[in-house]
């Protein structure tokens, strides 16, 4: 029930998850943050088998800082999405990873990028798209209502269009989600929209 | 589902006039959710030769990538570009590698000898090549492809009658089809030219 979607704005990128941990018919967080900042300018929003996404997204992570190391440039988004391609596409014939992702980031040349990756590798670049059972709702509204370069206010509108619609029908649908943005300023969080919050001690406190 | 009909593709590649043309669908869809209607089947290998790949998504991106690889270092090695019947080769070779565990794409290459004369093939998934004189076809659609090109062909087509007859094949087998279609892209290659269109069919 993992649901994760992106879209480009008028010089940024949005990218929204869900922020439920499920193991079975339990919930085991609700705020669990599944979009890894990669880098300073790169967002990698993953969603699947939990294992396989947080030490996918870490491993892409370490390896992005590991190239800046290196060769003192940062890697393009075009080229981190086609490494973790790479990456998934040589795991897939030996131990595939069940993490589907989509990549946003923002260069000084190419502007705001999104990219869609699903577990199999298959890559490809997009203005908006989503995954996982939410995204068959996502993907209509995104059609009708998504404008090419929308403002951050306007984009917002629409991804709260997005999240309700999976409240509304989507069967156990997941009560948060985490928005985060990538624009000139770098990649960070935009915001939450939480309809549960974790207990922070016992209830009898 | 089969794997081979997981993504959803249409390929035709037809033989004209000192020329030819190769053609693709833009569909790229998970079983019959659509993500996207410009995904690229139809790459370039050099200037007069092109490769289709139709299948598995993630295999057709693969071996777009091995190939543009092999091509490369051809080229670095032999100072040329390779000839279509070599590529045709090298591919099917490829594909042979994987035999028991094979790549899920069925590619068409097309391209022009080096005196002008159009070279088409096709292989299967395990790289059994099949050389055609006329047209080849690939993908989920091939059934309605086969039959479309069969009745609309004709040989010794200029290259913008060869344009209309492979478009409208391409686009009345996959409007049978589902899983592909959403427009197409057809490359019509000469010596001296390439004329790339897209196509507005049925938009489902």
């Amino acid at each position: 029930m993992e649901t994760v979607f992106g879209l480009v704005g008028d010089g940024f990128a949005l990218v929204v998850t869900d922020t439920s941990a499920v193991q079975s018919i339990v919930v085991q967080k609700t705020d669990d943050d599944k979009i890894m900042v990669l880098d300073s300018h790169k967002l990698m929003g993953c969603t699947g088998e939990k294992g396989d996404r947080v030490q996918f997204s870490e491993f892409i992570q370490k390896n992005i800082a590991l190239y800046h190391f290196r060769n003192g440039i940062p890697l393009s988004t075009a080229a981190a999405a086609n490494f973790t391609r790479n990456e998934l596409a040589v795991a897939l014939r030996k131990n595939p990873y069940q993490t589907n992702m989509m990549i946003a980031g923002w260069d000084k040349d190419v502007g705001p990028s999104l990219y869609y990756l699903d577990y199999i590798a298959t890559l490809h670049k997009l203005e908006k798209g989503g995954l996982g059972y939410g995204a068959y709702f996502i993907l209509s509204l995104m059609d009708r209502y998504y404008e090419k370069n929308m403002s951050v206010d306007k984009a917002l509108e629409l991804v709260d269009k997005c999240i309700a619609e999976v409240r509304a029908r989507l069967v156990v649908a997941p009560p948060n989600f985490v928005i985060k943005i990538v624009d000139k300023d770098g990649a960070r969080t935009l915001a939450w929209r939480k309809t549960v919050e974790e207990m922070s001690g016992p209830p009898s406190q | 589902m089969s794997i081979t009909s997981y993504n959803g593709s249409a390929l035709i590649a037809m033989v004209g006039k000192n020329c030819f043309a190769i053609a693709s669908d833009r569909r790229l869809g998970v079983q019959f959710q659509t993500i996207a209607t410009d995904f690229q089947r139809i790459f370039e290998i050099h200037e007069t030769l092109y490769v289709g790949l139709s299948g598995l998504a993630t295999d057709v991106q693969t071996m777009y990538q091995r190939l543009k690889f092999r091509h490369k270092l051809y080229n670095l090695r032999e100072e040329r570009n390779m000839r279509p019947e070599t590529f045709a080769s090298l591919v099917s070779a490829m594909l042979y590698e994987k035999r028991f565990g094979p790549y899920f794409c069925e590619p068409i290459i097309a391209g022009l000898n080096e005196d002008g004369t159009p070279f088409i093939c096709t292989t299967d998934l395990i790289g059994a090549k099949q050389l055609s004189k006329d047209f080849v076809v690939s993908g989920t659609a091939s059934e309605s492809l086969y039959g479309a090109c069969e009745s609309m062909y004709k040989p010794d087509l200029e290259p913008e009658e060869l344009f209309e007859t492979i478009s409208q094949a391409l686009l009345s087998s996959v409007d049978r089809d589902c899983i592909s279609g959403w427009g197409g892209i057809v490359h019509v290659v000469s010596a001296d030219q390439v004329i790339t269109r897209t196509l507005k069919g049925r938009m489902d």
